[in-house]
This record gives structure tokens, C-alpha cells and sequence, in this order.
């Protein structure tokens, strides 16, 4: 399943590139990608364990920039 | 600045409350009056202004360091403060961290300002439909409209989903999607695309295509994901990033230690490595290089040309050749008659028995045919119609015998026919064993195709060819017209594989070739080619897929145009990594040598970045319109 993200205050290129990385490492993540300049994640995971992963996701998320908010 | 978020305005004001701490203290400490007060206490004083600026990096920085995130620029930020404060440099400690924030301020907010100028490019989204439903009018989600529903759309209103008009007439504007800032007529029959504004009458149009793939969701998609295609120099940026602050960062900590352990000057070594530590986040360049080929793509959207990623605009600021398919690419792909030459009677004449005889066909030649007389053809005339494969047919006019075809039929039924050489398909006609004429047809030359030739010259296209299914002299004609250097005929369309993976062996690492066609036989090609460029006439499905950029509007003139934009954002892009590294490294070798202070690394930090950004921002100026 691919979904789609909205990010807000993501203020640093070097932080979504590191997110990106991050997000891609979690098991069950096949694709990820965040982009700064559209403010907007994508993450492509197994569909039954999805909420499971999303919170990895916001784990990471947290991790590499605490103001980042993922909008769900 | 009204449109900061509340973030951006939060630091604004602890910006604002720290300066007019910042400049009382330093006035005081000018003035002696700290001068009679313990070392311990003036540290204190300066502690607050540093805490109403840095807290948020402190705690950012004590975060990330819980998580192992050692190479942190708020680290970097915490432990270059705090180490002057240990070195008795209070003003510099607290200052760096103002600039700091001044430059992220500014920063943000230039990044916010350019991505929602792009976005507004972008604006293409509709917002509702109004469906009819069971003669009732609703206004829906353009998402809940099915295929086949009735949509009406009033004057100023966006073109929800792609449809087909029912009812009405009215004029569109197509700018958001092509760029092209003439309106275009439609009326019932006519295909309206999503995202178009329609200018003047209500209409009434039935719904081909679900949201999902409507034009306006597909070339959303397509720009949104062109950030994850990444040309080479941002792949390079990136890679470059990873190894800049750990490699700088020990330098720092080298520049602290041995020289202090050699001369015992700890204070002057350990300032000297904090200038290091203020410059040790590559975010200049992480910023800037993405945002100039967002800059870049967002322009040519804005001139109706889609690029499907940045590797592809900077593959277009290197092409040196240039293939054209013929068909649909720089002709028309309509025929039309072009010459009649009429032979013992008027054009009329011959152009009423061709238009008689050819009645019953829909072969585009017979529709010409038809189309050029112009007149209602009375098929009660017209008996016994005979076709001979490969040559023509036969039926009988008014009673009359009348032969219609090509060379070959006139030569098997005896007839006194002139041979005529000349590019087109030229169609022999006699009546009652008498040679009537010949009327030619051919393809004629899209607007602007010879401008567009020039203009790739101008722009850097040493060749240019064209490959063509047609016969030889056909294609000799073409070229010659347009003034392309090379041209192939009589091609297969496998043949044309072959000719530009020949081309493509014979360029050197640094050229591009581009192939250009209107993307529907062309899909190996348009893959093949270094670029390939579609025709993208208004959202056909093969073109989009197949090809790297779609040209919306078929207009050739946009080529000449992407790779101005392409060339302008490569250069800027050059302009920012040779300023952010120049000014970078000359600041860290004269920190090494204890020249620069703190306040230029704060400026080779911030001040670069900022100043990249708003080069790369140029790149969203284009001159480019439709």
C-alpha cells in the first residue's frame, strides 16, 4: 500500500533526507520518500502491518527533527 | 511578512527580545559597569539572553543526542557557544547564536516563499463539480463524479474532471496547463481538459475520465514526483553532505587539541575550532541545489512544458542533437490537398470527379479529397465503384468510366498520363480514357516548426534530424523547408531504434540527444534517446508515460525554450555550489590561521545559505512564455 503524508514544519533539507533514510531502514518499509520542497511523505509498506509501521515512521520522524508533525 | 507561521513569528520576537538585551549588555560591558563584578556573575548575565535565543536548540541538540545523532548541527551550534563561554567570550557566544537564528529565520521563510510561489504555479486543482443527478444540480467532490456522469460548468469555473462538451459553447482558457494564453473555442463534441478554466458560456459535458486519472491529478503527480528524480549534481550534493560535517567536525576538535597541547594557548585554539563548528552544516548547499531544479521545473510548467525530474533538466542543458519524427512532430499529421493540376479541363472540375469517385471512402486521402472540393457530393451519381489494391478505383460518374489512383493504374489502363516528381501522394485521374490531372496531397509544416529549428540552433544544437516512414522525395522536401541537417526515409518504425542508437554511439560522454515525437508508435525511441520529448497533445496517456518531458501544446517553439530554462538553472546551480564552497573553505583556512572570528562563520554559515537561496529562487524567473 503507498500513502501519501502531509509534513508541516519541516525546516531542514539535510533533516528530510536523513528522515528519508531513516523511514526507508524500518522493516516492512519498501519505498519511502520525503520531500521538502512539497512538504509531503510517501510511504510504500505491507498493507497488514501499516499502523504498526506508521508509528515507527513518527518514531523516526520524531528522532531527526522534534518539530516535524506528520499530518494524518 | 504576513505570512509567517507561528513558528517563524515565535523567533521573530525572541530575535527582537534578545537583540535589545544584547545591545544593553554590550553597552555596559563597553562602559565598565560589569567591571567591578565577579567572572561568575557576568556569565550570568549573559546566560539569559543566550537562553531566550538557544533554547530550542539546546533542547534539539540534548534530544538528538539521546537518539545518537552526534553530527547535529544543534550540537555543533551548542558546543561552539559553549566553548566560547568557557573562553571568556560571552558577546560572541550569545551574537553567534542570534545570527544563527536570524539566518534560519530568513531562511525558512525564503524556502516558504518559493515553495508556495511553485505551488502556485501548481494551482491547477479544482475544488468541486457540479453534477446534474436525476435533473437535480449538485456540487460534489470532484473525487465522487463517475465516469459518464453530466458535469455543467459555468464561465470562470476550473474544468473539474476531463470530459467531453454535450451542450454549449464556450471559450477556454488553457494558460494553467499549456501556457498559452489565447483561448481556445470549444463547443458540443469537443474533449475539455481538467484544469482549464472555461472563459465565457455555460456547458454541459460528460465525464471521461475518473479523478484519479484526469489530466490535473496525473501532471500533479508527475511534478510532485519529479523531485525524486535527481540529476547528478544534487546525487553529488547529497553524497557530499553525508561526509562534510563529520570530516569538518574533526578537524575542529584536531584544530583544538594539538596545537593547544603543543604552545598551551587552549582559549586562542579552542576559538579557532569553534569557527569550524559554526560552519560545519553543508544546509547552503542542501537547500539551495534541490530548490534551483525545483526553480527550473516549476518555470517550464509555467510555460506548458512538463520535466519528469531534475536528471532530466540537466540532460536537456547538454543536448546536442536533436531527432524529430516527422509526422504529427513537425508536420501537422493532417493531409491536405495541396497542389491540383488540372489537365484539359478546370481544377474544378477535377477536384468534383476525384471528390464523386472517391464518395464512398474514409481513407484521410479521400477525405481530403472531399474536404478540398467542398461541395455536397451527390452519391446518386456515382455506380459500380471498383478498387484494385495498390492502384485506385474505378467507377462509373454520370454514366462515364473514371479512373482514380496512382501511376501504375493510369499505365495498366493506357492512358496518356504525365509522371509528376514531387513530395506528397499524388492521385491521377482520367475520364473516358482522357487524362483529367493529378491532384497532390501532403502533410503540411506545423506553425512555427522552422522557428523552432532556428531557435535549437541558437541554443546550442549542433544536429538535427528527422526520421520519417514516407518516401524519399517527401522527406528531402520536409527537410529542406525547415533546414534540418540529416534526414532518413522510408523507415520501419524498428528501423528507427537503430538510426539513434547509431547516433547515440557516435556522441561524445558530455552530448545528449533528444528525440522528439508525439509519443504514441515512438515509446522505444522516446526510452532510448538520452531525452526523450513528447507531444503531449493534451493528456495522451502514451505520451505522459513514455516520454521524460511532455511538451503540452505540441508546440516545437518550446523546445529551444525548456533548454534555456534547463541551461539557466544548471548555471545557477553551479553559481551556488562554487559560492557555498568557495566562501566555505576560505573562511575555514582563515579560522585555521585565526583570521576569521566567529561572526564571518556565522556569515559563511547562514549568510551563504541565505544568499544560495535567493540565486536559486531566480531560477523560478523565467522569460519563457508560451
Amino acid at each position: 500500500m503507498k500513502k501519501k503524508f502531509k509534513l508541516e514544519d519541516l525546516d531542514c533539507a539535510n533533516c528530510a533526507q536523513k528522515m528519508e533514510d531513516a523511514i526507508k531502514n524500518i522493516p516492512g518499509v519498501s519505498d519511502a520518500s520525503v520531500n521538502f520542497m512539497m512538504q509531503k511523505m510517501t510511504i510504500e509498506a505491507d498493507d497488514d502491518r501499516f499502523d504498526d509501521i506508521m508509528k515507527q515512521v513518527v518514531a523516526e520522524c520524531n528522532k531527526v527533527e522534534p518539530e516535524c508533525r506528520i499530518l494524518m | 511578512m504576513g505570512s509567517l507561521t507561528k513558528k517563524q513569528k515565535n523567533t521573530l520576537l525572541r530575535i527582537i527580545v534578545t537583540f535589545v538585551l544584547f545591545v544593553i549588555l554590550m553597552v555596559c560591558e563597553h562602559t565598565g559597569v560589569f567591571a567591578p563584578l565577579p567572572w561568575w556573575a557576568v556569565t550570568l548575565i549573559f546566560l539569559v539572553p543566550y537562553a531566550v535565543i538557544g533554547y530550542d536548540i539546546i533542547i534539539k541538540a540534548g534530544k538528538n543526542i539521546s537518539h545518537g545523532q552526534v553530527f547535529d548541527e544543534n550540537f555543533l551550534m551548542l558546543v561552539a557557544t559553549v566553548a566560547a563561554f568557557c573562553i571568556g567570550e560571552y558577546s560572541e557566544a550569545v551574537a553567534v547564536m542570534l545570527f544563527y537564528q536570524v539566518g534560519e529565520l530568513f531562511q525558512s521563510y525564503a524556502v516558504g516563499k518559493a515553495r508556495s510561489s511553485i505551488t502556485d504555479l501548481m494551482n491547477i486543482v479544482p475544488e468541486y463539480a457540479n453534477v446534474e443527478w436525476e435533473n437535480e444540480v449538485r456540487q460534489v467532490d470532484p473525487d465522487d463524479v463517475e465516469v459518464g456522469d453530466t458535469i455543467i460548468i459555468k464561465p470562470g469555473e476550473r474544468i473539474p474532471l476531463d470530459a467531453v462538451i454535450t451542450e454549449g459553447e464556450t471559450m477556454i482558457d488553457t494558460a494553467a496547463l499549456t501556457g498559452e494564453s489565447v483561448p481556445r473555442r470549444a463547443a458540443a463534441g469537443d474533449e475539455v481538459i481538467s484544469g482549464c478554466i472555461n472563459g465565457s458560456g455555460t456547458v454541459k459535458a460528460r465525464v471521461t475520465k475518473a479523478f484519479e486519472d484526469s489530466t490535473v491529478t496525473r501532471i500533479l503527480e508527475l511534478v510532485e514526483n519529479a523531485g525524486s528524480k535527481k540529476a547528478r549534481v544534487e546525487n553529488f550534493i547529497t553524497r557530499f553532505a553525508k561526509y562534510y560535517t563529520p570530516v569538518v567536525t574533526i578537524c575542529a576538535l584536531i584544530l583544538a587539541v594539538i596545537p593547544s597541547l603543543l604552545t598551551g594557548e587552549w582559549s586562542e585554539w579552542i576559538a579557532r575550532a569553534c569557527t569550524f563548528l559554526v560552519i560545519s552544516c553543508p544546509c547552503a548547499l542542501v537547500i539551495s541545489v534541490p530548490l534551483g531544479f525545483f526553480g527550473g521545473i516549476g518555470a517550464a510548467s509555467k510555460a506548458g512544458i512538463l520535466v519528469k525530474g531534475g536528471n532530466y533538466l540537466e540532460a536537456v542543458s547538454g543536448i546536442t542533437s536533436v531527432v524529430f519524427d516527422k509526422t504529427g512532430t513537425l508536420t501537422k499529421g493532417e493531409f491536405r490537398v495541396n497542389k491540383v493540376q488540372p489537365a484539359g479541363c478546370t481544377e474544378e472540375e477535377l477536384l468534383e470527379t476525384a471528390a464523386h469517385a472517391e464518395c464512398f471512402s474514409d481513407h484521410p486521402i479521400a477525405v481530403s479529397i472531399r474536404e478540398a472540393y467542398g461541395k455536397p457530393v451527390n452519391s446518386a451519381r456515382v455506380a459500380e465503384a471498383k478498387e484494385t489494391a495498390g492502384h485506385g478505383i474505378s467507377v462509373l460518374i454520370d454514366g462515364k468510366p473514371v479512373l482514380l489512383g496512382n501511376f501504375k493504374l493510369m499505365q495498366v489502363n493506357g492512358i496518356a498520363a504525365k509522371e509528376l516528381d514531387c513530395a506528397g501522394t499524388a492521385v491521377y485521374a482520367a475520364r473516358d480514357g482522357v487524362f483529367l490531372g493529378t491532384i497532390v496531397i501532403s502533410d503540411s509544416i506545423k506553425d512555427g516548426s522552422p522557428e523552432a529549428i532556428k531557435a535549437l540552433k541558437a541554443a546550442g544544437v549542433k544536429k538535427t534530424v528527422m526520421l520519417t516512414g514516407d518516401r524519399r522525395a517527401e522527406a528531402d522536401s520536409v527537410s529542406a523547408q525547415l533546414g534540418i541537417d540529416e534526414h532518413y526515409s522510408d523507415l520501419l518504425p524498428a528501423d528507427k531504434v537503430g538510426i539513434v542508437e547509431k547516433l547515440l554511439s557516435g556522441n561524445t560522454k558530455t552530448d545528449r540527444l533528444a528525440f522528439v515525437g508525439d509519443g504514441i508508435n515512438d515509446a522505444p525511441v522516446l526510452a532510448r534517446a538520452d531525452v526523450g520529448i513528447a507531444m503531449g497533445s493534451m493528456g495522451s496517456d502514451a505520451a505522459i508515460e513514455a516520454a521524460d518531458i511532455v511538451i503540452m501544446d505540441d508546440d516545437l517553439r518550446k523546445i529551444p525554450a525548456v533548454m534555456r530554462i534547463a541551461a539557466k538553472t544548471m548555471r545557477i546551480v553551479r553559481e551556488n555550489i562554487v559560492f557555498a564552497l568557495g566562501v566555505k573553505f576560505a573562511v575555514l583556512i582563515l579560522g585555521a590561521l585565526g583570521i576569521a572570528n566567529m561572526w564571518l562563520a556565522v556569515f559563511a554559515d547562514v549568510g551563504v545559505a541565505v544568499i544560495a537561496i535567493l540565486n536559486s529562487m531566480r531560477t523560478l524567473r523565467s522569460k519563457e512564455k508560451a
